[in-house]
């Protein structure tokens, strides 16, 4: 309709790029790091917890968001976009199960999210979501995926996102294996170890979240984040002795 | 749209009269464009309120609704049993013997016929056209439940309109057999047994004396094909032929059609013994 049209932001390149959507990309590798990683029978999501002013209060979930009882979603980029999508999402959740019957499945609150970040790249006056998202959650099995600002969305064994995405994603591909997948203790292990490559060391910069089968999302407090990181300790130690006694 | 706009018409002007539908104008247009689930409404129309003098009691232009019909449903250790008659009737006239009131939305999803035709036929053939583009963008057969409920909440919006539509979802899904009862009133219900339509209380009687959950295939059928013989044996608008669906696992699997009249003869014989 003539009196309706808009001149549209998200348009094409000569070249055939989305500026837009690249730039909304580097939005996301400015925030602050989320990591994910999928076991056999377990799924975790670690954040990096950025220090809070010395005045404000420190909430302890801001960053990993439950959408329903068996799904949860890190992101990683602006936060007040993140806010508006977790909104649709949850009530995507619930709209789903009146209609269906049924809890959604992940793969498809995830088609959701993506076609809902799809849909602001194509349309009249409105500029892409900054942020991706880490979908982890229990249908059949446990599942872990991740969708990003151009609205395209890939399930991963384990996957980081935003600020040394790219580090941390090398440090999983070399550390991540079918033994670790398969022993809930590596896999929330392996998930600190990434982080902790582009993070401070310490319980306080982290927040981990769980996610077994038929149970709900579970935080894990600072007492038992700090147990492992002593136990990572442990082993960095005893890797090094072993080394030296090589020589 | 150019020729609108050409012709100087206000979009306001075209605005649906029945708030149940979307406020937005173009709407309209796209209903007719694409072909929707929804109707296109004349300007200045409401339903209810025309509906009202073909409604009356007194009316000269009454219609009349025909439920004359027995259909049944039932779940058991094996699947689900569907038995229809076939007779069509307008006031004492017997229009025809020999209509299907089975509806097979998809190999694996029957609806049942009663009430009015046109409604049940073109309503369940909507829900396949939904059903087959919830598998295609899920990868996965769509549940009775879910399939009973886009039915049910298609027809609502439509409710006090003058649809008629009586019907029994019948499937197999991941969750096992499944049945739901569901009407033009919105209504939607769950249970191992129903039955609908005018002779529906003369099922009732035969198949809660012979129902069990552990029946085998053949005890079943034969109790679906029982009850609606008896049925069209007492209720004038219940007649025709007999038609056998069986729901497995695999789908549905149609089993027989039987003359009344046929089985007439052979439950007498069995008193006889």
């Amino acid at each position: 309709m003539s009196s309706r049209y808009d001149r549209a932001i998200t348009v094409f390149s000569p070249d055939g790029h989305l500026f837009q959507v690249e730039y909304a990309q580097e939005a996301v590798k400015k925030g602050s790091t989320a990591v994910g990683v999928r076991g056999k029978d377990i799924v975790v999501l670690g954040v990096e917890k950025k220090a809070v002013a010395k005045l404000q209060e420190d909430r302890t979930v801001r960053k990993i968001a439950l959408l329903d009882d068996h799904v949860a979603l890190a992101f990683a980029g602006l936060t007040a976009d993140a806010r508006i999508l977790i909104n649709r999402a949850r009530i995507e959740c619930q709209s789903h199960k009146l209609t269906v019957e049924d809890p959604v499945t992940i793969e498809y609150i995830t088609r959701y999210i993506a076609q809902l970040k799809q849909k602001y790249t194509q349309s009249n006056g409105r500029r892409p979501f900054g942020l991706s998202a880490l979908i982890i959650g229990y249908d059949d099995g446990p599942h872990l995926y991740q969708t990003d600002p151009s609205g395209t969305y890939h399930e991963w064994k384990a996957n980081a996102i935003g600020r040394s995405a790219k580090t941390v994603r090398e440090f999983l591909e070399k550390h991540y294996t079918d033994e670790v997948a398969g022993d809930d203790k590596e896999c929330i292990k392996l998930t600190l170890k990434a982080l902790l490559e582009v993070v401070q060391t310490g319980g306080k910069n982290v927040e981990l979240a769980i996610m077994k089968n038929g149970q709900p999302l579970k935080m894990i407090d600072s007492d038992e984040i700090d147990k492992y990181l002593a136990e990572i300790e442990k082993e960095k130690e005893e890797e090094a002795e072993k080394k030296k006694a090589k020589k | 749209m150019a020729l609108a706009d050409v012709c100087g018409i206000k979009q306001n002007q075209f605005s649906l009269s029945g708030s149940a539908f979307r406020s937005d104008t173009s709407e309209l247009f796209r209903d007719v464009e694409v072909g929707s689930n929804n109707f296109s409404m004349p300007f200045n129309f409401d339903p209810v309120e025309n509906l009202q003098q073909f409604q009356q009691q007194d009316s000269k232009v009454k219609i009349h609704f025909d439920h004359g019909t027995t259909t049944l449903a039932f779940k058991f250790k094996h699947g689900v049993v569907v038995a229809v008659d076939s007779r069509a009737t307008a006031g004492p006239y017997i229009a025809s013997q020999t209509v299907k009131k089975v509806i097979e939305i998809n190999p694996y999803l029957l609806g049942t016929m009663a009430g009015g035709a046109a409604d049940c036929s073109y309503w369940e053939r909507v829900l396949a056209k939904q059903c087959r583009i919830y598998e295609l963008r899920n990868k996965e057969r769509i549940s009775v439940a879910a399939a009973s409920k886009l039915l049910a909440n298609m027809v609502y919006n439509y409710k006090g309109m003058g649809l008629s539509m009586g019907t029994m979802i019948c499937g197999w899904d991941k969750k096992g057999p499944g049945l739901y009862y569901v009407d033009s009133d919105g209504e939607r219900l769950t249970n191992n047994l129903f039955s609908v339509g005018s002779g529906s209380v003369y099922a009732y009687g035969v198949l809660d004396s012979g129902y069990k959950w552990d029946l085998s295939v053949k005890e079943a059928l034969d109790l679906g094909q029982r009850a609606i013989y008896h049925a069209t044996f007492r209720d004038a608008y219940s007649g025709g032929v007999v038609n056998l669906y069986h729901m497995k696992e695999t789908g549905w699997e149609f089993i027989s059609r039987t003359d009344t009249a046929e089985l007439h003869y052979k439950f007498q014989d069995e008193k006889k013994k």
